[in-house]
């Protein structure tokens, strides 16, 4: 949109005004000071208007400020024993109203354009359903391109296991992680970079296509916010809003974004992962995910306590933990341990409609979970932490 | 009360037979006492929440949980946001409105005096209903949750969602909104009635005049604030949806009806910061105020254009094109009238002949610092970059540099300004440098950087965070605690005034021009002023 002069100028400011803080590199690849410029044409557009209305408040900032300093400097009273004698000048007064007027508008002008381009969700080849919940997104394929039942659905939760966040206060020392700078182009999982912001599922969208996103949530209200695409869109529970991006040839790879409206107590636990990749790669990746839809459930039951175990350890510790404790010792949600729910025969057929079907502040998991992953967490609750009724959930249990 | 009202028609000297004691401050229904009463309590309230604020700090130091799990993480945010504005920056104003309005349009008291005792006592039942949430969820059998919605308690996180104590924070909602309303409608009424002959609107001191707009506006909004809790309650307990999609309601509906009163609110928190600030530079420039009649009217059209700007806070809902460029145009122009007032201030220094007691230090700070702010919020006026600074602490960042380094700052210019008028002692110089000085460099350190980590994209309310955010949020909390500390300082300044420790203060320490009358009367003021009218010229 600006001519590239101005956008090489900008760029030269902006280097050299944080030019104390960092390497340039760094600085334009991930920037931990200023707006990050993002990958699409969208996020560059965002990001000079911001640049400019950041020069324009910081010139009109300084000169407020280097007024006021001069004044102070100049007009203290050891300098200037009398006071002048003014207190109107109505031609100042109209310049000083008309003037920002105008700078304004300068303003308004580029900014509307960008929003009106940015309110333009017509002529998408992809259309992505994303959805909020207490705290996870799902992603939903609707159409692509001729295809308009793609029909490939999944939940996305975070990555990182919780004893990585859970750290006592003080241990490993100041900085127990060490500085952003030590980390810089480190990457996880051995090195931690990207700490809370991965996801054990990632959104795939193919680049060089305008992808269509339709946001909404399932219970209270989040916000699909990924930066370098230069967008934040409000996932409204009853409502559904729209937003899109297109991904340029070239630019393929990962990229981050977190929910940004606080939906609860794991609000900042509910990471986007985004992963560009080349249409022809997507076309392969879209046919495994429909060929994996198509096959239905895995009903085979489980050979022995143990595999359910197994299975249900770690299904429990990605989608349960979080409200019923790492220990099942309870939290948002009741304890497990010993509660009759898990240990009593007579609860067994309610432990499960519960987990399938949600009850009050607890989801559903019908859609999330396979029958053989909920037979699994249901066995896995009502053996582990000293519980061991010896119950063995087959997946056929659920299925009915 | 009818003795004190007796004694004040048949002895020449009142405060002989003042009230005394407990009862004094109970049944006061004298302007000064519960000015004094307000100005307290909005301290103690400012270092509660401070405390809270600085759990906030302690958890974000570091990458990783280590303090607080991220519920009570979410209870602090929430109730430090809460007690901040509701508790410690308007009882503040209200009880500079209380002393000052009354001694500067040379009334005898405050038009309404019993109503002033109630819309003050209101205010401590209030809040400590709102806190005793917060014991109980750190102290409490089973931890229940205190408020956890943010301080905007955006629907349905704060109804169907709601923790048990959501009814205790809408009762308490309640009772500050009436305790407002009352103590704004007392201030309309005593400068409309109560002026000295003589004293036109357009010779009331600027903080009148700020004061008078702003307690229209308290007049307007707080019923609207009081209607959102209402239907939040009915939503919660009376099966109704006024903001449930499943019933026909929308979530949506609630943001608007909130920031219809949210954004006026920050105005409200303001305004009279701005009335502070134009009393204060032209006392110690030596110089008028510069465009004192445009001063007025750049106020009342803030306070007109606060209404038709809210939904600046909802970029990101999915309004229609058209609603969301109304509303980025409008946003923009209300800038035009606050920047007015910020070069009115500089043309008011300019070839003065300043110096630079206490009082004016703040009030330079407040300019430069306020402005700042202002400048923020241009930036996040033009929309499609807000989609991208929305919700991360660029926001965060934007309104503690008006709300804190702004109205806070204001409201210290102001207590260091007319300490001496109500305590007869002269503020402790030595400690009030060093509280300034370690308040300015500590805000600064606090803040800055969070406008780093928010264009960075580290959103807010989250307790904890990606790596990249690490270095700033280790400074950001060093500069919490020092401004936290720093603050301390002043508990010691007030208390030594209010043991009259200190040099003794004549009836004008800072040679204020004869016109500002509250420097007219003796210090400390007597506990009756202006039982005959002066007389303006
Ligand atoms: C030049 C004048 C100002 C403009 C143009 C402006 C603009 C804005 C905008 C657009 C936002 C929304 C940002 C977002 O959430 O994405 C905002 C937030 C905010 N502003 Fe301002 N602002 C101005 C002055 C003030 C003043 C004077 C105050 C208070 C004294 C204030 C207090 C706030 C607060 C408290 C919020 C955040 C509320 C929240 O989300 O918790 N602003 N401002
Ligand atoms: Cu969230
Ligand atoms: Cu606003």
């Amino acid at each position: 949109m600006q001519s590239t002069l101005f956008r090489r100028v900008s760029a030269a400011l902006s280097l050299l005004m944080f030019s104390g803080f960092a390497v340039a590199s760094d600085w334009a690849e991930r920037s931990d000071h200023n707006l990050r410029q993002g990958v699409t044409q969208v996020s560059q557009e965002v990001y000079d208007l911001h640049m400019i209305i950041l020069w324009i408040v910081s010139a009109i900032g300084l000169a407020v400020f280097g007024l006021i300093m001069y004044s102070v400097f100049a007009h203290r009273r050891s300098k200037r024993p009398k006071a002048a004698d003014f207190h109107e000048h109505v031609l100042l007064e109209v310049v000083w109203t008309i003037i920002p007027f105008f700078i304004l508008i300068a303003m308004a002008i580029p900014a509307t354009r960008v929003l009106i381009n940015l309110d333009d969700t017509s002529a998408s080849e992809l259309t992505v359903k994303v959805t909020g919940y207490r705290w996870k997104w799902s992603y939903e394929y609707l159409s692509y391109k001729d295809d308009n039942d793609v029909g490939v659905f999944f939940f996305s939760n975070l990555k990182t296991p919780a004893d990585q966040f859970n750290t006592p206060a003080l241990e490993g020392g100041l900085f127990p992680y060490g500085t952003a700078a030590e980390n810089y182009g480190k990457e996880s999982p051995e090195k931690d970079y990207n700490y809370m912001l991965e996801a054990d599922k990632a959104l795939v969208v193919p680049s060089g296509v305008k992808v269509r996103f339709l946001v909404t949530a399932d219970d209270v209200i989040h916000s699909f916010y990924v930066p370098d695409f230069g967008f934040k869109k409000d996932a409204i529970p009853g409502f559904v809003n729209e937003i899109w991006t297109n991904i340029p040839e070239g630019q393929e790879g990962t990229y981050y974004g977190q929910c940004a409206e606080l939906c609860g107590k794991n609000h900042a636990f509910m990471p986007i992962e985004v992963k560009v990749v080349t249409q022809d790669e997507f076309a392969t990746w879209l046919a495994d995910e429909k060929e994996k839809a198509a096959s239905g459930p895995d009903l085979t039951p489980f050979a022995s306590l143990d595999d359910a175990m197994k299975l249900g350890e770690q299904k429990y510790a990605a989608s349960c933990a979080l409200c019923h404790g790492a220990n099942g010792e309870g939290g948002i949600g009741p304890t497990f341990v010993g509660s009759e729910m898990a240990t009593q025969a007579e609860h067994r057929e309610d432990h499960i409609h519960v987990l399938v079907n949600g009850r009050n502040a607890m989801p559903s998991f019908k859609a999330q979970l396979t029958p053989k992953d909920i037979a699994a967490v249901i066995t896995y609750e009502r053996n582990a932490w000293g519980n061991n009724t010896g119950d063995l959930i087959q997946p056929a249990d659920v299925a009915k | 009360m009818t003795a004190t009202t007796a004694e004040h028609h048949d002895h020449h000297d009142d405060h002989h037979h003042a009230p005394h004691g407990l009862k004094r401050w109970l049944f006061s229904t004298n302007h000064k006492d519960i000015g004094t009463l307000y100005l307290w309590f909005s301290f103690a309230m400012f270092l509660i929440g401070g405390l809270l604020a600085l759990v906030i700090r302690a958890e974000l130091m570091y990458p990783g949980m280590q303090v607080v799990d991220p519920e009570f993480f979410n209870q602090m945010t929430t109730v430090h946001g809460l007690v901040m504005v509701f508790g410690a920056i308007m009882p503040a104003f209200v009880g500079l409105a209380n002393w000052m309005i009354p001694l500067m349009i040379g009334a005898p008291d405050m038009a309404l005096p019993r109503m002033n005792n109630w819309s003050f006592w209101i205010l401590p039942f209030a809040f400590t209903i709102l806190i005793s949430s917060v014991l109980m969820s750190a102290f409490g059998e089973g931890n229940p949750s205190a408020p956890n919605f943010g301080w905007t308690f955006y629907a349905p996180l704060s109804t169907t969602y709601g923790p048990a104590s959501t009814d205790l924070f809408i009762l308490s909602v309640h009772m500050m909104g009436i305790s407002s309303i009352m103590g704004a409608i007392n201030v309309v009424v005593t400068v409309f009635n109560l002026r000295a002959p003589g004293m036109t609107m357009m010779k009331m001191p600027l903080f009148v005049w700020t004061w008078l707009i702003t307690a229209f506006l308290l007049v307007a909004v707080m019923p609207v604030l009081a209607g959102a809790v209402t239907m939040m309650l009915t939503d919660r307990h009376f099966g109704t949806s006024f903001f449930s999609a499943a019933g026909g309601g929308d979530p949506v509906l609630f943001q608007h009806i909130f920031w219809f009163f949210g954004h006026p609110e920050v105005y409200i928190m303001i305004l009279p910061s701005f009335g502070v600030v134009s009393s204060i530079i032209p006392v110690f420039a030596r110089k008028q105020l510069f465009g004192y009649a445009s001063m007025v009217y750049a106020t009342a059209s803030i306070a007109l254009l606060s209404f038709v700007v809210w939904a600046h806070h909802m970029f990101t809902v999915g309004m229609p094109l058209a609603g969301t460029l109304f509303f980025m145009y409008m946003t923009m122009l209300i800038s035009v009238p606050t920047g007015v007032k910020v070069f009115n201030w500089m043309a008011t220094m300019w070839r003065g002949s300043m110096t630079f007691e206490l009082p004016m230090k703040w009030a330079i700070a407040f300019v430069i610092l306020f402005t700042c702010g202002g400048l923020s919020g241009l930036m996040l006026a033009i929309t499609p970059v807000d989609f991208q600074y929305h919700d991360t602490y660029f926001v965060v960042a934007h309104f503690h540099y008006v709300l804190v380094s702004g109205a806070v700052f204001s409201i210290m210019a102001a207590a260091y300004y007319w300490l001496p008028k109500w305590s007869g002692v002269m503020p402790n110089k030595i400690l009030g440098e060093l509280h300034f000085w370690s308040s300015l460099l500590s805000v600064n350190l606090l803040f800055f950087p969070m406008h780093f980590v928010g264009l960075a994209g580290m959103p807010r309310r989250y307790a904890d965070y990606a790596l990249q955010f690490a270095d700033y949020n280790f400074w950001i909390s060093i500069g919490a605690f020092w401004f936290g500390v720093s603050q301390l300082i002043f508990l010691v300044v007030a208390i030594l005034c209010a043991m009259k420790k200190g040099e003794k203060a004549p009836a004008n320490p800072w040679d204020a021009p004869e016109e500002d009358l509250e420097w007219t009367v003796p210090s400390p003021a007597p506990f009756h002023t202006f039982d005959t009218p002066p007389v303006i010229k």
